[in-house]
C-alpha cells in the first residue's frame, strides 16, 4: 500500500448545538480516489469545509503528507497542495479563464507589492497546457466565465487543480447541476487524474458516477462515518442501505 | 488558421462570436449624441455644435466649445477614475464631492500669499502670518493626504466594520463636507500663491486627467491590483477562497479613490483660484454618472476606465449641448437624470441578453 496523504481521527465540528460532524476517522493513500456519500445534511460537505480550512474544526486531528497540520484558513490549505472544486463554483464570473486559473497566484514579471505587473502570456500558456493535459475543451480561453457554459465553467475549476500540481483534489459534487454531456467530460476528466495519479475525494450522490470512478465509498450519516467500502466488496442497494441507516458496518457500530 | 476557427480540443470557435468590447458601443454612442447636436443645432439654433461658422477665424472646429467640453470633463472625470475602481470593486464612493469640498478648504489654506496678484495684501491669513507662501509642495502633499485619510477611513468602514459602502460613504459625504464648511465657517479661502495657480491654469487640468487616467487604465488592467479589483466586484467569495486579502485591497481602493478626489480638489481650487466650502457640490453623482455611461457596471466586476473616459466626454457633451441649444438649465438636470437611468437600463438589459445567450 502507498503513503496516505491525507488522514483526519475524531475531527468534529458543532454549530453550537448542532452536531455537524462528530468524531470522524478518515484517511486517503496517494493515487486513491475515494467518494464520500450520504443524504443531505449528513456533514460531508461539513468534513470538506474542515479539512480545507474554510472553517475551524471544533476538535480532532488532521494530517496531511506526512505532517499534522493545523491550517489557519484555505490559502494555507491550497498553498499545502489541497485543491478543492466548491459546489458554489469559485469563479470569477466578469473574468476569462487564465484569470480564473491564476487568481490569488499570478505570474508576475515585475513585483512591486499590490502593483506588481502581471504577465499575460506566462499565464494564457500554462493555462493552455494544463488544459490540455486535463483534456479540458474550452472554445475560447479569453472568453469571460459567464459566457461559458455550466459545464465549462465546472471544467475550468477542474483544471486548476491540475495547474498546480496538487497533492489532493476535493470535489464537492461536481456534477450536480450539469446535462448528460458536461458531466462525461467532468468524468473524462476525473479518469484523467486518476491516471496521473493525483489522489480525489468526490463528493456525489450519483451512485453510477461513483461506482464508475472511484477506489473506495465512505459512507457518512447524520454527522458520523458509519461505513467504508472497497467498491468491488460492496453494491449499490448496500451502500444505500448504509445512507438510508438500513446498515451499520459493525466496526462503526457505536457510531449508529 | 486553424488556431482561429478551433478553441482548444478542437471545439469549433466562431470569432465573430467574439464579444465587441463595450466600450465601442458607448464610444459610438458618443458619435450619435454629438452628431444629434449637430443636427439639432442646425435646425433649432441654426449654428453648428462642432464646426466653427464665423468667417473670420481659420480653424476647422469651434475649438473654444471643444475645449470648454473637455475641460468640464477633465476634473470632474479625475473623480470618475477613482469611482470607476470602486463600483468595479462592488461597491460605491458618495462621498468623492464633499472629499473635494474638504481637500479644496484644506490645500488652499496652506497655499496662501501674503499679497495678491493685484499686489494687495493679505490682512487674515487663515491659518496665521507662518503659513503664508509655503513650498507648492505643502498644499499638495498635505491635500492628497486628507483625501487619503478620507479614503482609508471609507475602505476600513466598508471592509471591517462590514458596513455597506452606500452608507459608509454617505457618512462621509456629510462628515467631509461638514469639515469643508468648519474650516472658516464657510468664508472662501482667497490670496492663493502663483504657483499653486498655474496647477489648473489653461489646459493643465486636462493633461493631469489623460496621465492618471492611463495610470489607472494601466493599474487595472496590468497589476495585480487590477485584476483582484475585478475579482472581488465579479465574485468577492471565490476572490476570498483564492487568498485575495479582500479587506486590504478594499481599504487600499477606497484609498486610491480618495487621493484621486484630493487630486480633483486641487486642481480645481487652483483654477478657481480660491477654496470654497461647497467645491464639489453633488459631483460624486457626476462621477458615477460618467462611469455608469461609460459602462461600468453597478453590480461590480464589469467595466474600464477607458470607457468612463468616453462615458465622461458623452456627459460633457450633453451638458454643454443643452447649453448650446440656449434650454434651460433644469432641462439639462431633467436630462442628466434620464440619461443615468437610461444607462443603467441598458446595463441591465444587455446584461440579460448575455445571460440568455449562453
Amino acid at each position: 500500500m502507498s503513503e496516505i496523504i491525507l488522514k483526519t481521527e475524531g475531527l468534529t465540528k458543532r454549530y453550537g448545538g448542532v452536531h455537524a460532524l462528530e468524531g470522524a476517522d478518515f484517511e486517503i493513500r496517494k493515487g486513491e480516489h475515494v467518494a464520500i456519500m450520504g443524504d443531505n445534511g449528513a456533514g460531508k460537505s461539513t468534513f470538506v469545509r474542515q479539512i480545507t480550512a474554510v472553517e475551524q474544526r471544533t476538535a480532532g486531528k488532521v494530517w496531511f503528507d506526512g505532517k499534522e497540520v493545523d491550517f489557519k484558513g484555505p490559502l494555507e490549505a491550497r498553498e499545502a497542495g489541497i485543491e478543492t472544486v466548491f459546489q458554489n463554483l469559485a469563479l470569477a464570473d466578469a473574468l476569462n479563464v487564465p484569470d480564473n486559473l491564476f487568481l490569488g497566484r499570478e505570474i508576475f514579471k515585475f513585483k512591486l507589492g499590490p502593483f506588481s505587473i502581471l504577465d499575460y502570456k506566462a499565464m494564457r500558456e500554462k493555462t493552455l497546457a494544463s488544459l490540455e493535459k486535463t483534456g479540458v475543451k474550452i472554445p475560447n480561453v479569453n472568453n469571460a466565465i459567464s459566457n461559458m457554459s455550466g459545464g465549462q465553467r465546472q471544467c475550468v475549476a477542474i483544471a486548476r487543480t491540475a495547474t498546480f500540481h496538487s497533492k489532493l483534489t476535493i470535489m464537492d459534487e461536481p456534477t450536480a447541476a450539469l446535462g448528460v454531456q458536461e458531466t462525461a467530460q467532468v468524468e473524462n476528466i476525473i479518469r484523467t487524474l486518476k491516471e496521473a495519479g493525483e489522489p480525489l475525494i468526490l463528493i456525489s450522490h450519483n451512485m453510477r458516477q461513483v461506482f464508475d470512478l472511484v477506489d473506495r465509498i465512505v459512507v457518512f450519516r447524520r454527522g458520523k462515518i458509519v461505513a467504508n467500502l472497497r467498491k468491488e466488496e460492496t453494491s449499490g442497494e448496500d451502500v444505500v442501505a448504509y445512507i438510508t441507516g438500513a446498515k451499520t458496518a459493525p466496526e462503526y457500530a457505536e457510531n449508529a | 488558421m486553424s488556431a482561429s476557427q478551433h478553441g482548444l480540443g478542437g471545439l469549433k470557435y466562431d470569432p465573430k462570436k467574439r464579444h465587441r468590447p463595450p466600450e465601442l458601443n458607448v464610444f459610438f454612442a458618443l458619435i450619435f449624441i454629438v452628431l444629434a447636436f449637430e443636427v439639432l443645432g442646425r435646425l433649432i439654433v441654426g449654428d453648428s455644435f462642432l464646426f466653427n461658422t464665423r468667417d473670420r477665424v481659420d480653424t476647422l472646429f469651434n475649438e473654444p466649445r471643444l475645449k470648454i467640453i473637455i475641460l468640464q470633463v477633465a476634473i470632474i472625470g479625475i473623480i470618475a477614475l477613482g469611482v470607476t475602481q470602486v463600483i468595479i470593486s462592488g461597491g460605491i464612493d458618495l462621498s468623492s464631492g464633499s472629499i473635494v469640498g474638504a481637500v479644496a478648504m484644506i490645500s488652499t489654506a496652506f497655499a496662501q500669499a501674503s499679497v495678491n496678484q493685484y499686489g494687495m495684501e493679505n490682512l487674515k491669513p487663515i491659518l496665521g502670518e507662518a503659513y503664508l507662501n509655503l513650498p507648492l509642495i505643502v498644499p499638495i502633499v498635505v491635500g492628497l493626504f486628507a483625501g487619503l485619510i478620507a479614503g482609508v477611513i471609507n475602505g476600513a468602514l466598508i471592509a471591517y466594520a462590514k458596513i455597506p459602502p452606500f452608507i459608509a460613504t454617505l457618512g462621509m459625504m456629510l462628515f467631509a463636507r461638514g469639515v469643508a464648511n468648519w474650516t472658516t465657517k464657510g468664508v472662501p479661502i482667497s490670496y492663493l500663491q502663483e504657483d499653486y495657480a498655474k496647477i489648473g491654469a489653461g489646459m493643465t487640468p486636462v493633461f493631469i486627467f489623460i496621465a492618471l487616467a492611463v495610470l489607472m487604465h494601466f493599474l487595472l488592467k496590468h497589476t495585480k491590483y487590477g485584476k483582484h479589483t475585478y475579482a472581488i466586484g465579479s465574485n468577492e467569495q471565490a476572490a476570498r477562497m483564492s487568498g485575495i486579502e479582500v479587506e486590504r485591497l478594499k481599504v487600499l481602493i477606497y484609498a486610491i479613490a480618495g487621493i484621486l478626489s484630493a487630486v480633483a480638489a486641487i486642481v480645481m481650487s487652483s483654477k478657481a483660484l480660491t477654496g470654497q466650502s461647497g467645491m464639489g457640490l453633488m459631483y460624486e453623482l457626476d462621477a458615477i454618472a460618467m462611469a455608469v455611461i461609460g459602462g461600468v457596471s453597478l453590480a461590480g466586476g464589469r467595466g474600464s476606465i477607458l470607457g468612463t473616459c468616453i462615458g465622461a466626454l458623452i456627459y460633457g457633451v450633453i451638458i454643454s449641448g443643452f447649453t448650446f441649444l440656449k434650454l434651460d438649465a433644469f432641462y439639462q438636470e431633467m436630462a442628466k437624470g434620464a440619461i443615468i437611468v437610461g444607462a443603467v437600463v441598458l446595463d441591465q438589459w444587455r446584461a440579460r441578453k448575455q445571460a440568455a445567450k449562453s
